[in-house]
């Protein structure tokens, strides 16, 4: 009997998106298309990111005297397009962020939760494996590790997430130590919710805008860290490619095309630029304590 | 204060412990270790000899301590390559990755300190805004990619630097700058809000209004007190281009503990990746004992924590 009126209900997604109102617009779309590039790079891309040209080798950018429109940012040594292996680059970017990201994420974030929550003993061993970690230089322990494992993509991701968790788990643990003694915790205690569901239900989405800011500002390190990998040649491997890959490349015959030294350096340049302006603006958006990190 | 040093200490230890199990424990990740201890061609009498002799026969954790206690009496293990003791190798790279990490550091002081101070008493000026700029560049920018940038404009272009090797000064200023280029952005922000908090308090205001020239007032007697967050840091900075150096090493052939650790890796030069790795990790926990030793001197409150 009752006639009720269906009030139109917001679409989440919606609501979501209405969140990045706001957001610096240059950054944003840098990071949509590195994105794009990543997913569907052959599309766009003028030729194949390995076809090797040696007619074509070592021809300029553009617009320099001897350039062409055929190749916009030029060739290299063995001819192969350069801006077709920037853009094949950015999916080996965009993979080794998401894996490292995630899994450090999920382990420090863990890992913090647990050492906040219940201190004492636990709390003081973690700590300590922390100190460790963060004793032994972040590149050696990289080194140690490539020298140990094959090198590759699944390695790098490794000696990034071996790595980062500690970083979060310092920064959620500081977090949880705070959010314990908060009444709704005791209450959800008291009430006989058992830990894990505190952890999980009452603790994680308290923490989730932390997580995701923290997340935000470690991609341009990460997109540094697997070019550095790479650039030793203990990361990426060939035929894939990599913006690291291509410097170390590029860096036998620095005298004789600056363009394939240059080129690359500024993808990595730019990718980092972006995701550090739109970190930098979700933390002031959404948790401005970290600002002294 | 002598419990407090020695709590620190002790925590220091600790950590270079952890960080030998660590390193340790990645050396037997791929499996049997002999492989990386050898040469690839070695004849199958020598492995053999060589498992007996470390003892590879023998528990995991007896491994460990065989590691530990030779490590504590400087054996690492003999280079294959070298045919010299591993930690022999890395003490005689040892200035060379010392020299360049000074050198670095005095760039990033010498133009973080002018930069960070303008900043805070220019606040909102344009070397504030160039200031700021040059953080955002420096943290998206590898310091390989600084190098190489470096070598392309002042070795290849105009020719008036060296781009590789080790020797007078001027081999030194690529590598510093490439090496030092980072921190500059850490290190100006600490500058400027320390001098945004010292500018703020009243015995500047009272010099202020009595008629102190402002120069001798920011740089005598506001930066002394600014300056304080940045030296009790520096320690923690040089210890990182001590353990940072690797690339830049390897980029301008500088022939220091970085570079020679990743040959290593590539020649599959096992002890001195050990050597090389742990000693950057001891040095690195040297260094931040002292940073914290030193707080400890300066604000007394820290030693009861």
């Amino acid at each position: 009997m009752t006639d009720v009126v269906q009030a139109p209900i917001p679409m989440p997604r919606m609501a979501w998106l209405a969140r990045l109102k706001g957001a610096p617009v240059i950054p944003l779309v840098i990071l949509g298309t590195v994105v794009f590039c990543a997913v569907a790079g052959g599309l766009v891309a003028p030729f194949d990111p390995n076809d090797a040209d040696l007619d074509a080798a070592f021809q300029p950018p553009f617009w320099a005297k001897e350039g062409s429109w055929s190749h916009p940012l030029g060739t290299d040594n063995l001819g192969r397009d350069i801006l077709s292996r920037i853009i094949a680059g950015c999916r080996v970017s965009v993979i080794v962020s998401l894996y490292a990201i995630a899994f450090s994420g999920a382990i420090g974030a863990l890992v913090g939760m647990i050492s906040g929550y219940f201190g004492g003993r636990v709390d003081q061993v973690i700590m300590r494996l922390v100190e460790i970690q963060m004793s032994i230089p972040s590149i050696a322990l990289a080194l140690l590790l490539a020298a140990a494992l094959q090198p590759g993509l699944g390695t790098v991701v490794v000696v990034i997430v071996f790595t980062y968790w500690t970083w979060y788990a310092r920064i959620i643990r500081g977090e949880v130590l705070s959010l314990k003694t908060r009444d709704y915790v005791a209450f959800a205690r008291v009430a006989g919710v058992s830990t894990p569901v505190i952890l999980l239900r009452h603790l994680l989405p308290n923490i989730m805008n932390t997580l995701l800011v923290l997340a935000t500002l470690q991609v341009g390190q990460v997109i540094i860290f697997e070019a550095s990998l790479s650039f030793l040649g203990l990361g990426i491997q060939q035929p894939d490619v990599s913006w690291g890959l291509m410097l170390s490349d590029a860096r036998q015959y620095i005298s004789n095309a600056w363009w394939a030294i240059t080129m690359p350096g500024i993808a990595i340049m730019l990718t980092c630029l972006a995701a550090n302006l739109f970190g930098d603006w979700l933390r002031d958006r959404l948790d401005p304590r970290l600002r002294q990190m | 204060m002598w419990r407090f040093v020695l709590r620190r200490a002790g925590n220091g230890a600790v950590s270079i412990l952890g960080a030998s199990l660590v390193i340790f424990m990645v050396s037997r990740l791929s499996g049997d270790p002999i492989t990386l201890m050898m040469p690839p061609d070695a004849p199958p009498q020598a492995i053999e000899a060589m498992r007996v002799a470390l003892g590879l026969d023998r528990p995991l954790w007896t491994q460990y301590w065989i590691f530990i206690t030779n490590a504590l009496t400087g054996d690492f293990g003999t280079s294959y390559r070298w045919q010299q003791p591993a930690l022999n190798l890395v003490l005689d790279r040892l200035p060379a990755t010392v020299e360049l990490a000074v050198a670095a550091l005095l760039f990033s002081v010498s133009v973080a300190v002018p930069l960070g101070v303008l900043s805070a008493v220019y606040r909102g000026g344009w070397v504030d805004r160039l200031g700021r700029i040059l953080a955002m560049l420096g943290q998206a920018m590898p310091n390989f990619w600084v190098g190489l940038m470096l070598i392309l404009v002042f070795a290849v272009g105009f020719g008036w630097l060296p781009a590789f090797g080790r020797g007078g000064p001027e081999h030194l200023i690529l590598p510093a700058i490439a090496l030092g280029w980072y921190p500059v952005a850490a290190q100006m922000r600490i500058v400027r809000s320390g001098m945004l908090d010292v500018l703020e308090s009243d015995y500047i205001r009272l010099s202020r209004a009595l008629g102190t020239p402002e120069r001798l007032l920011v740089w005598k007697y506001a930066f002394r007190n600014a300056a304080v967050p940045l030296l009790t840091m520096l320690g923690v900075y040089f210890a990182a281009m001590l353990g940072g150096a690797f690339i830049v090493e390897v980029i301008f052939a500088w022939p220091g503990i970085g570079r020679m650790v990743v040959e290593a890796v590539f020649a599959r030069d096992f002890p001195v990746v050990q050597a090389g790795v742990l000693f950057s990790s001891i040095l690195f926990v040297m260094s931040n004992l002292l940073v914290d030793i030193s707080y400890g001197i300066v604000d007394p409150r820290i030693r009861n924590d």
